[in-house]
Protein backbone atom coordinates (compact mmCIF):
# COMPACT_ATOMS: atom_id res chain seq x y z
CA UNK A 1 0.00 0.00 0.00
CA UNK A 2 1.57 3.51 -0.98
CA UNK A 3 2.00 6.01 2.30
CA UNK A 4 0.14 9.22 2.41
CA UNK A 5 3.91 10.98 2.45
CA UNK A 6 4.24 8.99 -1.02
CA UNK A 7 1.24 10.36 -2.65
CA UNK A 8 1.85 14.06 -1.46
CA UNK A 9 5.53 13.92 -2.81
CA UNK A 10 3.79 12.17 -5.89
CA UNK A 11 1.46 15.31 -6.18
CA UNK A 12 3.92 17.51 -5.97
CA UNK A 13 6.57 16.09 -8.00
CA UNK A 14 3.46 15.64 -10.74
CA UNK A 15 2.67 20.06 -10.12
CA UNK A 16 6.43 20.14 -10.93
CA UNK A 17 6.60 18.21 -14.16
CA UNK A 18 3.18 20.16 -14.93
CA UNK A 19 4.71 23.36 -14.50
CA UNK A 20 8.25 22.78 -16.35
CA UNK A 21 6.11 21.30 -19.56
CA UNK A 22 3.83 24.73 -19.35
CA UNK A 23 6.86 27.15 -19.03
CA UNK A 24 9.02 25.17 -21.39
CA UNK A 25 8.75 27.42 -24.50
CA UNK A 26 7.19 30.03 -23.08
CA UNK A 27 9.60 30.70 -20.37
CA UNK A 28 12.52 28.96 -20.42
CA UNK A 29 13.25 27.60 -23.86
CA UNK A 30 11.69 30.26 -26.34
CA UNK A 31 13.70 29.88 -29.40
CA UNK A 32 13.21 26.45 -30.06
CA UNK A 33 10.20 24.45 -32.09
CA UNK A 34 9.62 20.58 -31.33
CA UNK A 35 10.25 18.75 -33.86
CA UNK A 36 7.30 17.01 -35.73
CA UNK A 37 8.21 13.08 -34.85
CA UNK A 38 8.08 14.26 -31.49
CA UNK A 39 5.04 16.68 -31.71
CA UNK A 40 3.47 13.59 -33.09
CA UNK A 41 3.81 11.35 -30.62
CA UNK A 42 3.40 13.72 -27.92
CA UNK A 43 -0.44 14.25 -29.37
CA UNK A 44 -0.79 10.33 -28.93
CA UNK A 45 -0.07 10.01 -25.74
CA UNK A 46 -3.72 11.32 -24.24
CA UNK A 47 -4.96 8.48 -26.26
CA UNK A 48 -2.97 5.88 -24.97
CA UNK A 49 -2.71 6.82 -21.46
CA UNK A 50 -6.08 7.23 -20.98
CA UNK A 51 -7.06 4.13 -22.86
CA UNK A 52 -4.41 2.04 -20.86
CA UNK A 53 -6.48 3.17 -18.16
CA UNK A 54 -9.99 2.79 -19.08
CA UNK A 55 -8.55 -0.77 -19.75
CA UNK A 56 -7.68 -1.46 -16.88
CA UNK A 57 -10.97 -0.37 -14.95
CA UNK A 58 -13.55 -2.48 -17.32
CA UNK A 59 -11.34 -5.60 -17.86
CA UNK A 60 -11.59 -7.66 -15.10
CA UNK A 61 -8.34 -9.71 -14.92
CA UNK A 62 -6.97 -12.10 -12.10
CA UNK A 63 -7.92 -16.31 -12.41
CA UNK A 64 -9.33 -17.52 -16.01
CA UNK A 65 -12.94 -16.70 -16.85
CA UNK A 66 -15.82 -19.45 -16.55
CA UNK A 67 -18.60 -17.78 -17.74
CA UNK A 68 -19.57 -14.80 -19.81
CA UNK A 69 -20.84 -12.62 -16.85
CA UNK A 70 -16.86 -12.55 -15.70
CA UNK A 71 -16.06 -11.07 -18.94
CA UNK A 72 -18.95 -8.76 -20.07
CA UNK A 73 -19.64 -7.22 -16.43
CA UNK A 74 -21.74 -4.11 -16.18
CA UNK A 75 -18.80 -1.96 -16.12
CA UNK A 76 -17.02 -3.27 -19.36
CA UNK A 77 -20.94 -3.04 -20.88
CA UNK A 78 -21.54 0.31 -19.76
CA UNK A 79 -17.88 1.36 -20.81
CA UNK A 80 -18.91 0.00 -24.58
CA UNK A 81 -22.05 1.99 -24.91
CA UNK A 82 -20.41 4.82 -23.45
CA UNK A 83 -17.37 4.92 -25.80
CA UNK A 84 -20.32 4.71 -28.85
CA UNK A 85 -22.17 7.71 -27.33
CA UNK A 86 -19.04 9.51 -27.18
CA UNK A 87 -17.90 8.74 -30.57
CA UNK A 88 -20.78 9.71 -32.17
CA UNK A 89 -22.17 13.14 -30.09
CA UNK A 90 -18.79 14.16 -28.64
CA UNK A 91 -20.99 15.15 -25.37
CA UNK A 92 -18.99 14.49 -22.21
CA UNK A 93 -21.74 14.89 -20.03
CA UNK A 94 -24.00 13.10 -22.09
CA UNK A 95 -21.50 10.55 -21.99
CA UNK A 96 -20.98 10.22 -18.36
CA UNK A 97 -24.86 9.83 -17.80
CA UNK A 98 -25.46 7.57 -20.07
CA UNK A 99 -22.94 5.27 -18.51
CA UNK A 100 -23.80 5.98 -14.84
CA UNK A 101 -27.51 5.09 -15.88
CA UNK A 102 -26.34 1.92 -17.50
CA UNK A 103 -24.31 0.86 -15.07
CA UNK A 104 -26.87 1.39 -12.36
CA UNK A 105 -29.31 -0.94 -14.44
CA UNK A 106 -27.03 -3.53 -15.31
CA UNK A 107 -26.12 -3.65 -11.62
CA UNK A 108 -29.59 -4.19 -10.68
CA UNK A 109 -30.21 -6.43 -13.44
CA UNK A 110 -27.32 -8.93 -12.74
CA UNK A 111 -28.08 -8.58 -9.48
CA UNK A 112 -31.65 -9.78 -10.22
CA UNK A 113 -31.08 -12.76 -12.14
CA UNK A 114 -27.98 -14.02 -10.06
CA UNK A 115 -25.23 -13.63 -12.19
CA UNK B 1 -1.29 36.12 -44.61
CA UNK B 2 -4.94 36.56 -44.70
CA UNK B 3 -5.09 37.29 -41.08
CA UNK B 4 -2.88 40.08 -41.26
CA UNK B 5 -4.68 41.54 -44.63
CA UNK B 6 -8.27 41.07 -42.35
CA UNK B 7 -6.79 42.58 -39.77
CA UNK B 8 -6.10 46.01 -41.66
CA UNK B 9 -9.81 45.94 -42.13
CA UNK B 10 -11.43 45.42 -39.74
CA UNK B 11 -12.62 48.08 -37.14
CA UNK B 12 -10.97 47.90 -33.69
CA UNK B 13 -14.14 49.18 -31.49
CA UNK B 14 -14.70 45.32 -30.46
CA UNK B 15 -11.38 45.13 -28.38
CA UNK B 16 -10.39 47.81 -25.54
CA UNK B 17 -6.53 47.37 -25.79
CA UNK B 18 -6.73 48.25 -21.82
CA UNK B 19 -4.98 45.87 -19.55
CA UNK B 20 -9.00 45.91 -18.05
CA UNK B 21 -10.33 45.22 -20.89
CA UNK B 22 -8.06 42.28 -22.21
CA UNK B 23 -8.24 40.49 -18.90
CA UNK B 24 -12.26 41.27 -19.34
CA UNK B 25 -12.12 40.04 -22.13
CA UNK B 26 -10.53 37.14 -21.65
CA UNK B 27 -12.81 36.00 -19.10
CA UNK B 28 -15.55 36.59 -21.12
CA UNK B 29 -14.06 34.07 -23.92
CA UNK B 30 -13.71 31.46 -21.38
CA UNK B 31 -17.24 31.00 -19.93
CA UNK B 32 -18.08 28.82 -22.38
CA UNK B 33 -15.59 26.60 -20.99
CA UNK B 34 -15.81 27.14 -17.70
CA UNK B 35 -19.45 25.94 -17.79
CA UNK B 36 -18.13 23.03 -19.59
CA UNK B 37 -15.02 22.57 -16.92
CA UNK B 38 -17.48 22.86 -13.66
CA UNK B 39 -19.27 19.24 -13.94
CA UNK B 40 -15.45 17.83 -14.74
CA UNK B 41 -14.62 19.70 -11.02
CA UNK B 42 -17.18 18.53 -9.56
CA UNK B 43 -17.01 14.65 -11.12
CA UNK B 44 -13.01 14.92 -10.42
CA UNK B 45 -14.33 15.97 -6.71
CA UNK B 46 -16.74 13.23 -6.11
CA UNK B 47 -14.12 10.71 -7.92
CA UNK B 48 -11.27 11.49 -5.87
CA UNK B 49 -13.15 10.97 -2.94
CA UNK B 50 -14.15 7.49 -3.94
CA UNK B 51 -11.44 6.25 -4.79
CA UNK B 52 -9.78 7.35 -1.44
CA UNK B 53 -8.11 10.36 -1.84
CA UNK B 54 -8.31 11.91 1.20
CA UNK B 55 -10.07 15.54 0.57
CA UNK B 56 -7.32 17.39 2.11
CA UNK B 57 -4.97 15.69 -0.96
CA UNK B 58 -8.08 16.09 -3.35
CA UNK B 59 -7.81 19.56 -2.47
CA UNK B 60 -4.61 20.35 -2.98
CA UNK B 61 -3.92 18.61 -6.23
CA UNK B 62 -6.35 21.42 -8.01
CA UNK B 63 -3.80 23.83 -6.79
CA UNK B 64 -0.79 22.06 -7.07
CA UNK B 65 -0.95 20.04 -10.01
CA UNK B 66 -4.45 22.42 -11.74
CA UNK B 67 -4.61 19.87 -14.87
CA UNK B 68 -8.19 18.20 -14.91
CA UNK B 69 -6.79 15.19 -16.39
CA UNK B 70 -3.89 14.37 -14.57
CA UNK B 71 -5.81 14.64 -11.68
CA UNK B 72 -8.46 12.36 -12.91
CA UNK B 73 -5.63 10.13 -13.06
CA UNK B 74 -3.86 10.35 -10.06
CA UNK B 75 -7.12 9.55 -8.08
CA UNK B 76 -7.58 6.91 -10.36
CA UNK B 77 -4.63 5.37 -9.92
CA UNK B 78 -4.73 5.93 -6.22
CA UNK B 79 -7.84 3.66 -5.86
CA UNK B 80 -6.40 1.32 -8.25
CA UNK B 81 -3.09 0.92 -5.59
CA UNK B 82 -0.45 1.97 -7.91
CA UNK B 83 2.70 3.21 -6.87
CA UNK B 84 3.81 6.60 -6.43
CA UNK B 85 6.36 6.41 -9.30
CA UNK B 86 3.91 4.83 -11.98
CA UNK B 87 1.03 7.59 -10.32
CA UNK B 88 3.82 10.57 -11.06
CA UNK B 89 5.00 9.04 -15.03
CA UNK B 90 1.96 8.34 -15.71
CA UNK B 91 0.29 11.91 -15.19
CA UNK B 92 4.07 13.85 -16.81
CA UNK B 93 3.31 11.63 -19.93
CA UNK B 94 -0.09 12.54 -19.81
CA UNK B 95 0.36 16.18 -19.47
CA UNK B 96 3.33 16.35 -21.70
CA UNK B 97 1.22 17.62 -24.75
CA UNK B 98 1.30 21.51 -22.61
CA UNK B 99 4.56 21.63 -24.20
CA UNK B 100 2.75 22.47 -27.17
CA UNK B 101 0.30 24.73 -26.34
CA UNK B 102 4.05 26.23 -24.72
CA UNK B 103 4.95 26.22 -28.11
CA UNK B 104 2.15 27.57 -29.75
CA UNK B 105 1.61 30.55 -27.49
CA UNK B 106 5.55 31.26 -27.09
CA UNK B 107 6.08 33.78 -29.88
CA UNK B 108 3.06 35.74 -28.32
CA UNK B 109 4.41 35.78 -24.99
CA UNK B 110 8.05 35.21 -24.87
CA UNK B 111 9.30 38.79 -24.82
CA UNK B 112 6.89 39.48 -21.90
CA UNK B 113 8.78 40.89 -18.78
CA UNK B 114 10.09 40.27 -16.08
CA UNK B 115 10.05 36.32 -15.93
CA UNK B 116 7.51 35.54 -13.07
CA UNK B 117 5.00 37.28 -15.49
CA UNK B 118 5.82 34.57 -18.29
CA UNK B 119 5.81 31.35 -15.04
CA UNK B 120 2.74 32.40 -13.99
CA UNK B 121 1.02 32.16 -17.83
CA UNK B 122 2.62 28.90 -17.91
CA UNK B 123 0.93 27.78 -14.62
CA UNK B 124 -2.09 28.88 -15.63
CA UNK B 125 -1.53 27.03 -19.07
CA UNK B 126 -5.01 24.58 -19.41
CA UNK B 127 -6.50 22.82 -22.03
CA UNK B 128 -8.80 25.53 -21.80
CA UNK B 129 -6.76 28.48 -21.79
CA UNK B 130 -4.89 27.90 -24.47
CA UNK B 131 -8.39 27.18 -26.67
CA UNK B 132 -9.57 30.75 -26.28
CA UNK B 133 -6.00 32.68 -26.60
CA UNK B 134 -4.64 31.24 -29.66
CA UNK B 135 -7.49 31.90 -31.51
CA UNK B 136 -7.52 35.64 -30.05
CA UNK B 137 -3.68 35.84 -30.65
CA UNK B 138 -4.01 34.33 -34.12
CA UNK B 139 -6.66 36.99 -35.34
CA UNK B 140 -5.49 39.64 -33.46
CA UNK B 141 -1.56 39.93 -31.99
CA UNK B 142 -1.23 43.52 -31.91
CA UNK B 143 -2.12 44.37 -28.81
CA UNK B 144 0.20 45.39 -26.59
CA UNK B 145 -1.45 44.12 -23.57
CA UNK B 146 -2.54 40.70 -25.76
CA UNK B 147 -0.90 39.04 -22.19
CA UNK B 148 -3.47 39.95 -19.68
CA UNK B 149 -6.14 38.85 -22.28
CA UNK B 150 -4.76 35.22 -20.98
CA UNK B 151 -4.52 36.28 -18.13
CA UNK B 152 -8.24 36.82 -17.45
CA UNK B 153 -8.89 33.71 -19.28
CA UNK B 154 -6.72 31.48 -17.10
CA UNK B 155 -7.68 33.26 -13.99
CA UNK B 156 -11.12 33.26 -14.03
CA UNK B 157 -10.69 28.99 -15.25
CA UNK B 158 -8.47 28.58 -11.96
CA UNK B 159 -10.85 29.99 -9.83
CA UNK B 160 -14.14 28.16 -11.16
CA UNK B 161 -11.55 24.69 -11.17
CA UNK B 162 -10.90 25.64 -7.39
CA UNK B 163 -14.59 26.05 -6.49
CA UNK B 164 -15.92 23.45 -8.86
CA UNK B 165 -13.50 20.54 -7.20
CA UNK B 166 -13.54 21.93 -3.41
CA UNK B 167 -17.51 21.66 -4.59
CA UNK B 168 -16.91 17.90 -5.62
CA UNK B 169 -14.92 16.73 -3.22
CA UNK B 170 -17.34 18.07 -0.39
CA UNK B 171 -20.39 16.48 -1.76
CA UNK B 172 -18.34 13.14 -2.31
CA UNK B 173 -17.96 12.69 1.47
CA UNK B 174 -21.75 12.26 1.61
CA UNK B 175 -22.14 10.18 -0.92
CA UNK B 176 -22.40 6.08 -0.56
CA UNK B 177 -19.74 4.26 -2.21
CA UNK B 178 -22.34 1.06 -3.74
CA UNK B 179 -23.92 4.08 -6.19
CA UNK B 180 -20.16 3.66 -7.94
CA UNK B 181 -19.55 6.99 -8.85
CA UNK B 182 -15.98 6.10 -8.95
CA UNK B 183 -17.03 5.27 -12.59
CA UNK B 184 -17.37 8.53 -13.56
CA UNK B 185 -13.51 9.06 -14.02
CA UNK B 186 -13.29 6.22 -16.58
CA UNK B 187 -16.38 7.18 -18.38
CA UNK B 188 -14.58 10.65 -18.18
CA UNK B 189 -11.65 9.28 -19.98
CA UNK B 190 -13.66 7.75 -22.44
CA UNK B 191 -15.69 10.92 -23.57
CA UNK B 192 -12.53 12.49 -24.30
CA UNK B 193 -10.90 9.79 -25.70
CA UNK B 194 -13.44 7.76 -28.36
CA UNK B 195 -14.16 10.92 -30.63
CA UNK B 196 -10.62 11.12 -31.19
CA UNK B 197 -10.65 7.56 -32.83
CA UNK B 198 -11.21 8.41 -36.36
CA UNK B 199 -8.07 7.84 -37.77
CA UNK B 200 -6.19 4.28 -38.05
CA UNK B 201 -3.21 5.73 -36.26
CA UNK B 202 -5.33 6.73 -33.45
CA UNK B 203 -7.36 3.85 -33.60
CA UNK B 204 -4.20 1.90 -33.29
CA UNK B 205 -2.44 3.42 -30.30
CA UNK B 206 -6.22 2.67 -28.49
CA UNK B 207 -6.15 -0.63 -29.25
CA UNK B 208 -2.60 -1.25 -28.52
CA UNK B 209 -2.29 0.74 -25.03
CA UNK B 210 -5.88 -0.86 -24.17
CA UNK B 211 -5.09 -4.51 -25.01
CA UNK B 212 -1.59 -3.86 -23.41
CA UNK B 213 -2.59 -2.55 -20.18
CA UNK B 214 -4.48 -5.78 -19.41
CA UNK B 215 -2.18 -7.97 -20.88
CA UNK B 216 0.53 -6.85 -18.98
CA UNK B 217 -1.34 -6.07 -15.82
CA UNK B 218 0.16 -8.62 -14.13
CA UNK B 219 3.08 -6.32 -13.14
CA UNK B 220 3.64 -5.18 -10.12
CA UNK B 221 2.89 -1.75 -9.01
CA UNK B 222 0.75 -1.20 -12.47
CA UNK B 223 4.16 -0.75 -14.77
CA UNK B 224 1.94 -1.87 -17.37
CA UNK B 225 0.53 0.99 -17.75
CA UNK B 226 3.90 2.82 -18.80
CA UNK B 227 4.81 0.00 -21.11
CA UNK B 228 0.80 -0.12 -22.10
CA UNK B 229 1.54 3.54 -22.97
CA UNK B 230 4.87 3.59 -24.44
CA UNK B 231 4.13 1.00 -26.99
CA UNK B 232 0.66 1.97 -28.04
CA UNK B 233 2.21 5.35 -28.94
CA UNK B 234 4.88 4.00 -30.94
CA UNK B 235 2.49 1.68 -32.48
CA UNK B 236 0.64 5.01 -33.81
CA UNK B 237 4.15 5.99 -34.92
CA UNK B 238 4.18 3.44 -37.29
CA UNK B 239 1.56 4.81 -39.60
CA UNK B 240 2.94 7.71 -41.99
CA UNK B 241 2.07 11.00 -40.75
CA UNK B 242 -0.49 13.02 -42.82
CA UNK B 243 0.91 16.17 -42.15
CA UNK B 244 1.95 17.53 -45.71
CA UNK B 245 0.22 20.40 -45.00
CA UNK B 246 1.12 20.98 -41.93
CA UNK B 247 4.95 20.82 -41.97
CA UNK B 248 5.19 23.47 -44.07
CA UNK B 249 4.01 25.97 -41.99
CA UNK B 250 7.18 27.23 -40.20
CA UNK B 251 5.41 28.85 -37.00
CA UNK B 252 5.53 26.18 -34.19
CA UNK B 253 2.76 28.05 -32.71
CA UNK B 254 0.64 27.49 -36.26
CA UNK B 255 1.65 24.10 -35.92
CA UNK B 256 1.11 23.26 -32.29
CA UNK B 257 -2.68 24.68 -32.71
CA UNK B 258 -3.94 22.23 -35.42
CA UNK B 259 -3.54 19.38 -33.04
CA UNK B 260 -6.62 19.05 -33.29
CA UNK B 261 -7.60 19.66 -36.50
CA UNK B 262 -6.87 17.03 -38.42
CA UNK B 263 -9.44 14.08 -36.77
CA UNK B 264 -11.85 16.95 -38.01
CA UNK B 265 -10.74 17.73 -40.94
CA UNK B 266 -10.63 14.08 -41.70
CA UNK B 267 -14.10 13.49 -40.55
CA UNK B 268 -15.72 16.15 -42.94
Amino acid sequence: MTMGWQLWAAALAIGAITLLTRASFIALAGRFTIPSPVQRALEFTPVAALTAIVALEVFPFGGAPNSLSVIFTPRLLAALVAALVAWRTRNVILTIVVGMALLWALTFAFGALGW
Amino acid sequence: MKTLFAQSLKPQQNTTHTRLGEALAGARAEIPLIIGAIPFGLIYGVTAIAAHVGAPLALAMSGIIFAGSSQFIVAQLIGAGASAVVIVITAAIVNLRHALYSASLAPYLRDLRPGWKRWLLAYLLTDEAYAVSVIRYRDDAASPHRHWYFLGAGLSLWLSWQLSTAAGIFLGASIPASWNLDFAGPLTFIALVAPRLRDRANVTVAVVAGALAVLVAGLPLKLGLIVAIVLGVGAGMLWPARTATTANQSQAGRQAGTTKEPESEEQA
